[in-house]
């Protein structure tokens, strides 16, 4: 385990933990109180907002909502990029082209102006719509990635040689060739997830996100609302960015560290280690 | 089954340029027949078509025309004689690095084709058979946990061909299996492929571009040139009197120590 992996999955581990379990500890996020704007303190660990209501408990929920949508984005991407990435590059012909044109068309939707166009439609939209419209706008991208891979892995000996011994076909698919793309899969998933967050969060900050519910986007929509910035309440605002750029961080590091893993040249070596095999005149 | 017959078989690939198709003749009008026990060389230049007819063989692609036949009946793509057919016909890659599934033991890449072709076996005989199988290659059993990157060139082309006989095979197609290794172990690998032909009493197709060690191995050679054979017969007569000038060619190529001390003498 390198540095950088160990990194990445200590600091997701903690926000997954704070996310699951931080809900089941902290009190009502919505309750109102009559105490306005206060700092961190006088028993809010965070302090609270504009109407009282207590920060901390609010970024526990937003943890957890934002997880959520991640999650789903991320299973949801696996799924959908998997199907019409490998099984139209392992069918080949008809299936392949009509895969990939459709791979295509799905790729040149662009997200935001679609999610504009279901809230008009939708107007009480719930985390779980977002999260499928984010699916949707965001597996075509890794389909193509899985589908070019599919194609140079379909070809080699040993896939023929599989062939050639009578397998069935989806053996071959299943057994021959899936194991040898779980690490792009693993990555694949892994920036789905980061996507999906950030994406959250940049919809929910254009009140475009999910109704009704906490993330840190939807946070950072109310603070800024309540010109957190201008009154220098950084308590509110803060958080949830922190927590979205350390999320994101910790995601690339950990997906840096498979793609080392796939692709052993990745690994930056440093100057003395590169020197030690050069010849010495 | 025992005899592979190839009857004028053709086979043409269709190119696209733009909206303009071109036909390429990788295989034109090839005849042969191998009996069981025997060896037949193949010999050609790269792009002479020899892979393609190894491919035909082995029911990856499908010739333009022309047939093949097994002892007289046609080759069939389907069913239960199709299957038959895939037990009865096994190949060796070229290329040991990429035929085997680096994810894979070597175990599985022999448990398959014995379990594909005795479904009834139990755990403990496919593993016997397994077992068996590597030490038919001289491989030690305790290789049936390692993975493919833990072996030598030589090491894996000898599970290639120990894959290749696990279906119990009748004929063999091996092609170029001696092109990527080390000169030191070509040799090695080679005898192992005749032992276990005289042992079998298998049908070898030998695709190879050395003449030399098609000499030494083969009973026949036939030489491939732009798709068609040119030349077909026994081993040494194709060497030492060469009747098509591709053939000639190919055989001045080939260094040969006796000519070149012949010409010092002079």
């Amino acid at each position: 385990m390198t540095l950088k992996l160990g990194v990445g999955l200590g600091i997701a581990g903690v926000i997954v933990l704070f996310g699951v379990i931080g809900p089941l500890v902290v009190g009502n996020p919505s309750t109102v109180r009559d105490m306005g704007l206060t700092g961190p303190g006088n028993g809010f660990l965070l302090g609270t907002t504009q109407t009282g209501q207590d920060v901390f408990a609010q970024l526990a929920y937003a943890t957890r909502g934002s997880l959520i949508i991640g999650v789903v984005v991320g299973a949801l991407t696996l799924l959908l990029s998997s199907f019409f990435g490998i099984v139209g590059a392992f069918v080949g012909g008809w299936a392949d082209e009509a895969f990939s044109l459709f791979t295509n068309i799905m790729l040149v939707i662009p997200g935001l102006p679609l999610v504009i166009l279901i809230s008009s439609y939708v107007p009480n939209k719930s985390i779980w719509l977002v999260a499928a419209v984010l699916a949707i706008t965001s597996w075509a991208g890794s389909a193509r990635v899985l589908r070019g891979f599919t194609l140079s892995v379909r070809s080699r000996d040993y896939v023929l040689a599989a062939k050639i011994s009578g397998e069935k076909r989806w053996r071959i698919l299943f057994v021959e060739i899936l194991p040898n793309l779980i690490p792009l899969l693993a990555s694949q998933v892994v920036f789905a997830v980061i996507f999906a967050i950030l994406g959250e969060a940049g919809l929910s900050f254009l009140g475009l996100g999910a109704s009704g519910s906490f993330t840190w986007g939807t946070m950072l929509f109310y603070a800024q609302n309540g010109l957190a910035l201008r009154l220098g309440a950084w308590w509110w605002f803060a958080p949830p960015g922190l927590a979205i750029a350390l999320f994101g961080a910790a995601l690339s590091l950990i997906n840096f560290s498979i793609d080392e893993i796939i692709n052993p040249k990745l690994r930056s070596q440093t100057r003395a280690e590169r020197n030690k095999w050069s010849v010495k005149a | 089954m025992s005899v592979l017959e190839m009857r004028d078989v053709v086979m043409e690939y269709r190119l696209r340029e733009g909206l303009r198709t071109t036909r390429l003749r990788a295989v034109d009008k090839v005849s042969f027949e191998l009996p069981p026990g025997r060896t037949i060389a193949l010999v050609g230049q790269s792009g002479s078509g020899k892979s393609t007819i190894a491919k035909l063989l082995m029911q990856l692609e499908r010739p333009t025309s022309g047939s093949i036949l097994v002892d007289g009946e046609p080759m069939q793509y389907r069913g239960a004689r199709a299957a038959a057919y895939r037990k009865a016909v096994q190949m060796v890659f070229q290329d040991p690095f990429g035929s085997l599934n680096p994810y894979h033991t070597i175990g599985h890449h022999l448990a398959r084709p014995v379990k594909l072709h005795h479904p009834d076996f139990s755990r403990e005989q496919v593993a016997d058979r397994v077992a068996e199988l590597l030490r038919r290659v001289r491989l030690d059993e305790d290789y049936v946990g390692r993975k493919p990157h833990e072996l030598s060139g030589g090491q894996r082309q000898r599970v290639a061909i120990a894959r290749a006989l696990a279906p119990e095979p009748a004929i063999l197609v091996a092609d170029e299996p001696v092109s990527m290794l080390d000169v030191s172990i070509r040799l090695g690998v080679l005898n192992l492929l005749a032992a276990l032909q005289r042992e079998e009493n298998l049908g070898v197709l030998y695709i190879t571009h050395d003449l030399a060690t098609a000499r030494h191995f083969s009973d026949e050679i036939m030489v491939l040139y732009h798709g068609a054979v040119v030349e077909h017969g026994p081993a040494d007569d194709v060497i030492l009197n060469p009747q098509h000038e591709y053939t000639q060619l190919l055989a001045e190529a080939a260094p040969a120590p006796e000519r070149r001390l012949a010409e010092l003498g002079h």
